[in-house]
């Protein structure tokens, strides 16, 4: 169906059914309880979850699949975002424009970028990538700041008015999809639970499922076999006569418009941009996504990007007091030394957790939290048949 | 004339950091053929050295001052050093003052245990995986590092001084014959440069002179052979590790007056240190140093308000510029090796 395979197919409609009912889904604990601030299912986080989730698939179409390391990702998403608010600013607050911007310019500068970069593979590479990101962040804060609004960045105001929309004098122009505004949101009451459908989270689950599928074509395509050639010996790839370089070239543009995608998405949701989006720490984010989700398959890089991003919004706002209320049933003395030893890991220490969980993944998990899934289905189906021999599932190296 | 030196002189102690840390990541390249992402954390490591001795240097407690009162008239209570009690007021402040040279002795024997630490306890089991491995796993543990001095020491920057001795600024114009007031150096960065020329030189008086040294550069010619000839190779190249962390620490301890540590020096020389690896030639410790150097100078070259008025914003992008530059016209740096990281 829709030119997939069966098994892909259904990963699809598994995604598709997720991410509709997202805010149910991440909306487990009734409101004002303990637990609700594990809760994930307001509007914000959501958004995040699945806009870098499709700057994490673009990311891994690079990495996953050529073994490119690009230290420079975030630049394309901010080219991606100042595209998209130049658009919004001036012609359209239609976000579909806007996002088509993003996605262009950021192809065209991931064409000139990757053009040069991609001369040299390896360590070069990514230090080549690395520079011109932080060039682009350099110059973002600095000399054009004409274009980029220097340090504070850009945002709607009221001075704008797009030719297409029709704003009244001194009204701040919000942005839209044919007229719907990306801010309106129904909440239904259920009970206790408090559930928010925001228009907004639904176009961008909208733009990644889209993303999400033009991914798995191009995974199941020569393309995409070519790509992992490229990864598994480039040499051998030479000698048959193939030019490594246009497809690693394709790879680093598609995932450039995966990324320009992602900050024109990023700009439809919150109409604001500013020049930190390119920091060479936000290239290495969408690195620790793809790494703790899976490089090289479908879903991991989404699994990551949700990951992190829980933990950065959810485990951040955890703070003592919180701790002492969970641990209360303790004896006073030891509930004291055990809120002393998990409190460096919450609140401001969440990127503590974070490099603490990625070190374990990269040493003990290389292939991410899917090859930990894998490995615990692998478990429960050994149990389940352990008499017809369970190596069936591995496949061999053809060397 | 004056203003060219003057850049010079601004680019040195910036392009010994990066020298310094570029020898170091050059040196565990070179041995153990890892990339250390997390060496700008050992550079971090040693300014909170130079931090954590002034502090211990200043543990005080309180006295009453009988001689003087406050503005109630109630007799003042003052801070006193513990050092004070133990060796009279006038050693114990020029032994506060001095703390950030003491650091070194104080940082080189910490430097030595997080290094061998850091080798035998992670970096070791990741020879054989990829490269692109070896990098994340040390960038995760430099953010753990990075997060955990965060935990104990705040997000501020901690002004660490130099000693009093070598505060002020120097007239290096009329040194060398010029009006006075033209070229105003402060000493601690001279200080700084000639420290960093001393590691360099020991480094590499090292690495040539002693028979350790043959050892270690024999094995980065050809491990296996000096294998096979029964020498521990393992055991000195963690020895070089540690030799290397050192150098990163020392860089950190000294640079503490320069610039107040925060938690987040690291990974801004670490950005700028790989860039100066690379256009060095990965593998090759004359091409780390040059490189640093000569980027460090480019640098303040940049800055000079002449230039900025012809090309603004260079000052920001030069030496990724020139990085990018010399990779396209010199693919393996500038005294690159060949083979070295080609793939």
């Amino acid at each position: 169906m829709l030119g997939l395979g069966k098994k892909d197919f259904s990963l699809l409609m598994l995604v598709l059914v997720l991410t509709m009912l997202a805010p149910f889904i991440l909306n487990p604990f009734p409101e004002g309880s303990g637990m609700a601030q594990f809760n994930a299912g307001y509007p914000d986080l959501m958004q995040r979850f699945v806009i870098f989730g499709i700057f994490a698939i673009g990311f891994n179409i690079l990495f996953g699949l050529t073994g490119y390391l690009s230290f420079g990702h975030a630049a394309f998403l901010g080219v991606g975002s100042y595209a998209a608010i130049w658009m919004m600013k001036l012609v359209s607050l239609n976000v579909i424009p806007a996002m088509i911007m993003g996605v262009i310019f950021a192809g065209l500068f991931a064409l000139v970028v990757g053009f040069i970069s991609l001369r040299r593979s390896g360590i070069y590479f990514s230090i080549l990538t690395l520079a011109f990101a932080q060039m682009s962040y350099a110059l973002a804060y600095s000399v054009l700041t004409p274009i980029t609004g220097g340090e504070t960045g850009l945002q709607l105001k009221s001075t704008d008015n797009p030719i297409l929309s029709n704003l009244a004098e001194g009204e701040i122009g919000r942005a839209s999809l044919f007229g719907l505004d990306m801010r309106a949101s129904i909440e239904l009451e259920m009970g206790n639970w408090l559930f928010t459908l925001n228009m907004g989270y639904y176009v961008a689950a909208f733009v990644m499922l889209i993303a999400f599928y033009i991914a798995i074509r191009i995974f199941r395509s020569p393309f995409g076999v070519m790509l992992r050639a490229v990864k598994s010996n480039q040499n051998r790839m030479n000698y048959t006569g193939l030019n490594p370089r246009p497809y690693t070239l394709a790879a680093f543009v598609i995932s450039g418009m995966y990324a320009g995608l992602a900050g024109g998405l990023m700009v439809a949701m919150d109409t604001q941009v500013g020049p930190e989006r390119m920091f060479w720490t936000a290239s290495g984010e969408v690195v620790l996504m793809t790494i703790l989700g899976g490089v090289g398959t479908l879903i991991g890089p989404v699994l990551g990007a949700g990951l992190i991003k829980y933990m950065e919004n959810i485990i951040s706002k955890i703070n003592s007091d919180i701790l002492h209320t969970w641990f209360a049933f303790l004896p006073d003395g030891l509930e004291d030394l055990v809120v002393t030893l998990i409190y460096p890991f919450i609140g401001k220490g969440w990127h503590l957790t974070l490099g603490i969980v990625f070190m374990l993944v990269v040493i003990f998990l290389p292939g991410g939290l899917v090859e930990g899934g894998q490995r615990i289905a692998r478990l429960f189906g050994k149990r389940r048949k352990s008499e017809d021999g369970s190596s069936a599932g591995k496949t061999t190296p053809a060397e | 004339m004056d203003a060219i030196i003057l850049q010079i002189l601004n680019g040195l102690d910036k392009g010994s950091a990066y020298a310094l840390i570029a020898l170091g990541l050059t040196l565990i390249f070179g041995t153990l053929g890892v990339v250390n992402f997390a060496h700008g954390a050992l550079f971090m490591i040693g300014a909170f050295c130079a931090v954590t001795l002034q502090r211990l240097l200043s543990l005080s407690h309180e006295v009453v001052d009988e001689t003087r009162t406050d503005f109630l008239g109630n007799p003042l209570k003052v801070e006193v050093p513990y050092l004070q009690d133990w060796l009279g007021a006038e050693t114990a402040a020029a032994v506060i003052s001095w703390s950030v040279p003491l650091a070194i002795l104080f940082s080189i024997p910490i430097m030595i245990v997080v290094g061998v630490a850091m080798e035998r306890g992670l970096i070791k089991h990741f020879y054989k995986r990829p490269h692109a491995d070896q990098i994340l796993v040390t960038f995760g543990l430099a953010i753990v590092l990075q997060e955990v001095i965060k935990y104990y020491f705040g997000a501020n920057p901690i002004p660490t001084p130099a000693p009093e001795a070598f505060t002020g600024s120097f007239d290096f114009g009329a040194l060398i014959g010029m009006d006075p007031y033209t070229i105003i150096y402060p000493y601690w960065r001279l200080v700084y440069f000639a420290f960093a020329m001393i590691i360099i030189a020991g480094v590499f008086a090292f690495l040539q002179f002693t028979t350790f040294g043959m050892v270690v550069r024999a094995g980065m010619a050809d491990r296996e052979t000096v294998g096979l000839l029964g020498i521990n190779i393992d055991k000195r190249f963690t020895i070089m590790f540690a030799i290397a962390a050192c150098v990163a620490g020392l860089a950190g301890v000294m640079y503490a007056p320069i610039n107040a540590p925060n938690y987040h020096m690291g990974m801004d020389f670490l950005v700028l240190s790989f860039v100066v690896v690379v256009v060095g030639g990965m593998g090759s410790l004359p091409g780390a140093v040059a490189a640093g150097f000569l980027l460090g100078i480019l640098e303040s070259f940049a800055s000079m308000a002449a230039v900025i008025d012809i090309l603004p914003g260079i000052n920001q992008i030069i030496i990724y510029l020139v990085a990018i530059i010399i990779l396209l016209t010199r693919p393996r740096g500038l005294m690159g090796r060949k083979g070295v990281m080609e793939e």
